[in-house]
């Protein structure tokens, strides 16, 4: 990649991963908001959890190029393909932080909730001060895990239209231009590693010593 | 006047039909400890979690005061109950300190007198303030763990104390050592005390009363001399065990097996 390339294609990778890490980032939103609170009501009621990772899992099983597919003709959605993009990431975020949240609070010590109970914490409490910080590791990995796989499945949006790093991608396969296909392929590789970084450095602060 | 605690006609079945409390009816005099004593699966630790609430019996009562604990609510019921067992179950995020406090915290008590409280109770219980009050419980040994806890059960001043085998996991030493501190802690309070044990020896030393609980049923409620001199075969055969243990302990023949 020579320096004539980058003034060409400076900005525009500039833009696009810009536009990459709003889609990213909007997915995580979302699926955190559902996916968090979704996995403390499954610890409350247990018979539920098996069923319900079961629809995250197979929510994943779903090839991500057929999902943004099924999704364009839908009213509303299909009007803009930014929509498509966050909506199917925040599908594919799911699991992770559902299963993760799920598993960090029943994995807790037993006898830690039983003295929680006994001692005469409230729910709110328990889950507040007890719960929710001794699971932050599991939960933070979760996400982890997630950020890196919506950063990689993002790039596949283009297809739709929704733009990031994939546009890049896409125009350097159909062209027969690797130095555009690297163009996006690295700065998404790069993201994708800053991301797993950044959040694996937060998992090990809130890492409670056994 | 009516007892501290009432256990009244007290049934608790498993969802297997089995009965792990079979109609018990005993009545605990305020400002004592009775020590529960039983094998494994006698029913003692369910029928010490049918006081707060942790279990609900299938029948009969639970009376504090003479007033149903199913009538009290919940939160202040079990504030008002320390609570000790053998894990601990120590907050491990939360320091020293904050394990100790953390009833205080909860119903919303100001910082200094968490902090000043937390600190007269690590000092009664025998670990320095000082040193301690900033450590994490995993840097604690197993005997400093559990004075914490003991700490923690009896910051918000609770009228009542349920251990479930608090020293079970100690070494003996320890064990002994805590079972001390223990005694002399609770004979300048007026806490009604409920511990559950396998150990006569722990009940005879800390119990004003011995119950025995075998399979789920009441067998005997005598203080620590009735119970070493009582007939009733149950008590006998325990009382005999623990002989036999402590001549075991220093019998003759291994001795000399051990110099041959």
């Amino acid at each position: 990649m020579n320096s004539s390339f980058l003034t060409q294609y400076g900005s525009e990778i500039t833009t696009l991963t810009i536009e990459h890490l709003w889609l990213t980032g909007a997915a995580m939103l979302f699926a955190t908001a559902i996916a968090v609170p979704g996995g403390i009501c499954l610890t409350r009621s247990p018979r539920w959890a098996k069923l319900v990772i079961g629809v995250a899992n197979v929510l994943q099983t779903i090839p991500s190029l057929a999902l943004f597919g099924f999704l364009l003709p839908l009213p509303w959605l299909g009007d803009r393909a930014a929509r498509i993009a966050i909506l199917a990431l925040t599908a594919y975020a799911l699991l992770p932080i559902l299963r993760n949240t799920y598993a960090g609070i029943r994995g807790i010590d037993s006898s830690v909730i039983e003295v929680a109970r006994a001692l005469g914490l409230t729910d709110r409490q328990r889950l507040f001060k007890v719960e929710l910080p001794l699971a932050a590791p599991f939960i933070l990995a979760g996400l982890r895990t997630a950020t890196v796989t919506c950063i990689g499945i993002a790039t596949i949006a283009a297809a739709v239209g929704a733009g990031g790093l994939g546009e890049l991608i896409f125009r350097g396969v159909a062209s027969v231009d690797n130095r555009l296909v690297l163009a996006g392929a690295i700065p998404a590789a790069l993201l994708a590693l800053a991301a797993d970084a950044a959040l694996g450095l937060l998992e090990r602060r809130l890492k409670v010593p056994a | 006047m009516s007892a501290a605690i009432e256990f009244r006609d007290l049934y608790f079945a498993v969802p297997q039909g089995r009965l792990l409390l079979d109609d018990i009816s005993l009545a605990l005099e305020e400002g004592t400890t009775t020590a529960v004593l039983g094998r494994s699966g006698s029913g003692k630790t369910t029928l010490l979690r049918t006081m707060n609430r942790m279990v609900e019996p299938s029948g009969g009562a639970v009376l504090l005061h003479g007033k149903d604990v199913r009538d009290a609510d919940l939160i202040s019921l079990r504030r008002n109950m320390g609570y000790v067992i053998q894990e601990t179950g120590l907050f491990p995020h939360f320091t020293v300190e904050r394990n100790v406090a953390v009833v205080l915290e909860a119903e919303g008590r100001p910082r200094e007198e968490r902090v000043r409280r937390s600190r007269e109770l690590l000092d009664a219980v025998g670990l320095s303030s000082e040193a301690f009050a900033h450590r994490y419980p995993h840097q604690l040994s197993g005997g400093q763990r559990q004075r914490v806890g003991l700490a923690r059960a009896l910051a918000a001043e609770p009228e009542f104390l349920l251990m479930d085998e608090p020293f079970g996991a100690l070494d003996p030493l320890t064990r002994a050592e805590m079972q001390d501190m223990l005694r002399g802690l609770l004979d300048g309070m007026m806490k009604t005390v409920l511990l559950v044990t396998h150990d006569l020896d722990e009940a005879l030393y800390l119990g004003h009363r011995i119950v025995l609980l075998s399979d789920g049923k009441l067998i005997a409620n005598l203080t620590p001399e009735e119970f070493l001199v009582s007939h009733q075969p149950e008590v006998a055969a325990y009382v005999q065990a623990f002989h036999r243990g402590s001549q075991r302990a220093v019998s003759p023949s291994r001795v000399e097996e051990g110099r041959g």
